[in-house]
């Protein structure tokens, strides 16, 4: 068997989710017996990675893989895929990767198992992946060919083998192309950003704070615990907090001494984003919210109970 | 201009998940189905650019009889005509074979723009649409925070959400799939008019027998279960006072954050 991995890079840096699923890939490998190979359009991103364990680096240099188009982005793997071959070809599950390789998808024909969080190794080709916000899981085997993503975090970098592979580099034809999408600069919109990323306390509000005119009791509770305040997406959505308080896959990823999760229910794209801290208290009326799954602390209650009296206490 | 919706039903988010025996299929009797919420901030984009240009509004959904309902929903909030594709006999269990059907089912309208959900809240695949752009040729954009048609309706500019609060504007040719990001917009509500206007508003039918289902199933769902916990978690509960306690102790002798 043969799979190819595409690293995902901005400026020579190396996506995290890249790595995380290139440690994936080598763990698959080993107990299918397949051949590795990571796909770069980036020279320097090509010198890194070709130090770990797997069979070819392939570095494409092309003017036009240099930012982000899906056109060109599509047709390079298509090309590659027709001179490679590899039964599965594989992606950290970034925005990116959620724009362009669904078509990819549609266009070998291959079923895509998008956001997968692990293998099931006791299983050929099985893979398993959460559903219904996270609520529950499900395993999906291949029966031929196929595109597998993995979700942020669901295998650690730190588990990648070192090694030593070639590295193959090319240049693709890609005139001829059809341009119908055309991607801008990159640009923030609020310059006046939160770093999260260092704090030691977050108090973190959801939709359960029910209204805007609640926030601020949010806000008191985080001035007694000397903590920063974060919030899940519905929250920023509504335009109770501005968006760069916002935590999760398309927000901040944290790891705080401790995480307070108020009315937050706990999509999946919100844990991605804090999974990490290293104590997770949640207060949720719910005691099934997909929340307490990742919690040290489950707090089952009315927050317009407790917070009231735990301010009191602080 | 030509505008089409795919909005999908899918359980609530207080519904309670009861597998069947075979370990995949729900008992449909403990769930409670309304719209995909992210599909309804695709229609309420819709909506807008209806309001903004002389467009018609189609939606679209693919699924077992009480699906019909996000249809009249949608009708009723001023989309102008629908499109109901009966699944019976129709595998859907794969993002690939829907997107094939709906390609079917979508391919002689000839739509400007097909505007869906980021995801549904069920499989959350997040790949319809740009399957849909595929199969029809279309061009597309994902995580879409904004749109504006220009050139006289001859182009779109989306505004694209990419990782850590980073933003791009990104110039698309007619047609274009655009999966819509939740919170562009505020979704209407519909009105009692709306709601009145629905039984004159036509319904294109599709079933399997006069769609294209030329696909093949290349994967199996093997099953589906409870996740199992990453983490030993101690569950505090019991009245206020007695929560309260029990939280301020764990901050200060075992988290060791307040004095």
């Amino acid at each position: 068997m043969k799979f190819l991995v595409f690293i995902q890079s901005h400026e020579s840096k190396i996506n995290n989710n890249s790595l995380e699923s290139l440690c994936a890939a080598q763990k698959l490998a080993a107990s299918h017996n397949a051949e590795v190979h990571a796909v770069t359009f980036d020279k320097v991103v090509a010198e890194n990675i070709s130090q770990y364990e797997i069979s070819s680096t392939i570095y494409i240099n092309n003017q036009e893989l240099r930012s982000y188009n899906p056109i060109y982005y599509l047709k390079c793997i298509e090309i590659l895929n027709s001179n490679l071959n590899p039964d599965l070809i594989i992606f950290g599950h970034t925005y990116e990767t959620r724009d362009w390789v669904p078509r990819l998808s549609a266009r070998f024909e291959f079923p895509f198992i998008s956001d997968c969080t692990n293998i099931d190794l006791t299983d050929k080709m099985a893979f398993i992946r959460p559903i219904y916000q996270a609520k529950l899981s499900e395993k999906i085997k291949l029966n031929g060919k196929g595109i597998i993503s993995f979700q942020a975090g669901s295998f650690s970098k730190d588990d990648l083998k070192q090694g030593n592979s070639t590295i193959n580099e090319q240049s693709l034809d890609m005139s001829n192309l059809e341009l119908n999408i055309n991607p801008g600069e990159r640009f923030k919109e609020s310059a006046d950003g939160v770093d999260l990323s260092t704090s030691e306390v977050i108090v973190s509000i959801g939709r359960g704070i029910s209204k805007e005119e609640n926030i601020p009791l949010a806000k008191e509770l985080a001035e007694k615990l000397n903590a920063q305040i974060g919030a899940s997406r519905p929250v920023v959505d509504a335009g109770w907090l501005d968006h760069s308080f916002q935590i999760g896959s398309s927000g901040q990823v944290v790891s705080p001494k401790l995480y307070l999760a108020i009315g937050i229910s706990g999509a999946i794209q919100h844990l991605v984003g804090m999974k990490g801290s290293k104590n997770i208290m949640a207060i949720n009326k719910d005691p099934n919210a997909p929340i307490f799954e990742i919690s040290d602390y489950a707090v089952v209650g009315d927050i317009f109970e407790i917070l009231p009296k735990l301010i009191e206490e602080l | 201009m030509k505008i089409c919706v795919l909005i999908k039903q899918v359980a609530s988010e207080d519904s309670s998940l009861i597998l069947n025996d075979d370990k995949i299929s729900f008992n449909t009797s403990s769930i409670n189905f309304v719209s995909n919420e992210p599909d309804t901030y695709a229609l309420e984009e819709a909506l807008q650019i209806k309001e903004k240009f002389d467009a018609e509004v189609t939606v679209c959904t693919l699924g077992p009889e009480s699906s019909r309902q996000v249809l009249k929903d949608a009708l009723a909030k001023g989309a102008d005509n629908g499109i109901y594709i009966s699944d019976e006999g129709i595998d859907t269990s794969s993002p690939l074979n829907i997107a094939k059907v709906l390609s079917s089912a979508l391919k002689d309208s000839n739509f400007d723009l097909i505007l869906s959900g980021l995801q549904s809240n069920d499989t959350g695949f997040s790949q319809i649409g740009l399957l849909v752009a595929e199969y029809l040729d279309t061009s597309h954009a994902s995580l879409v925070m904004g749109t504006e048609l220009i050139n006289d309706c001859k182009n779109v500019k989306v505004k694209l959400e990419l990782e850590n609060g980073w933003f791009q504007w990104s110039e698309l040719g007619l047609p274009a799939s655009l999966t819509i990001q939740s919170g562009i917009n505020s979704p209407r509500y519909a009105t009692l008019k709306g709601i009145m206007s629905v039984k004159n508003k036509e319904v294109k039918e599709f079933n399997k027998d006069n769609i294209s289902t030329d696909y093949n199933s290349s994967y199996t769902v093997v099953e589906r279960f409870i996740p199992q916990k990453s983490k030993e978690t101690e569950t505090i509960d019991g009245s206020p006072d007695e929560i309260v306690e029990k939280m301020i102790d764990v901050m200060k002798n075992k988290l060791r954050l307040v004095q």
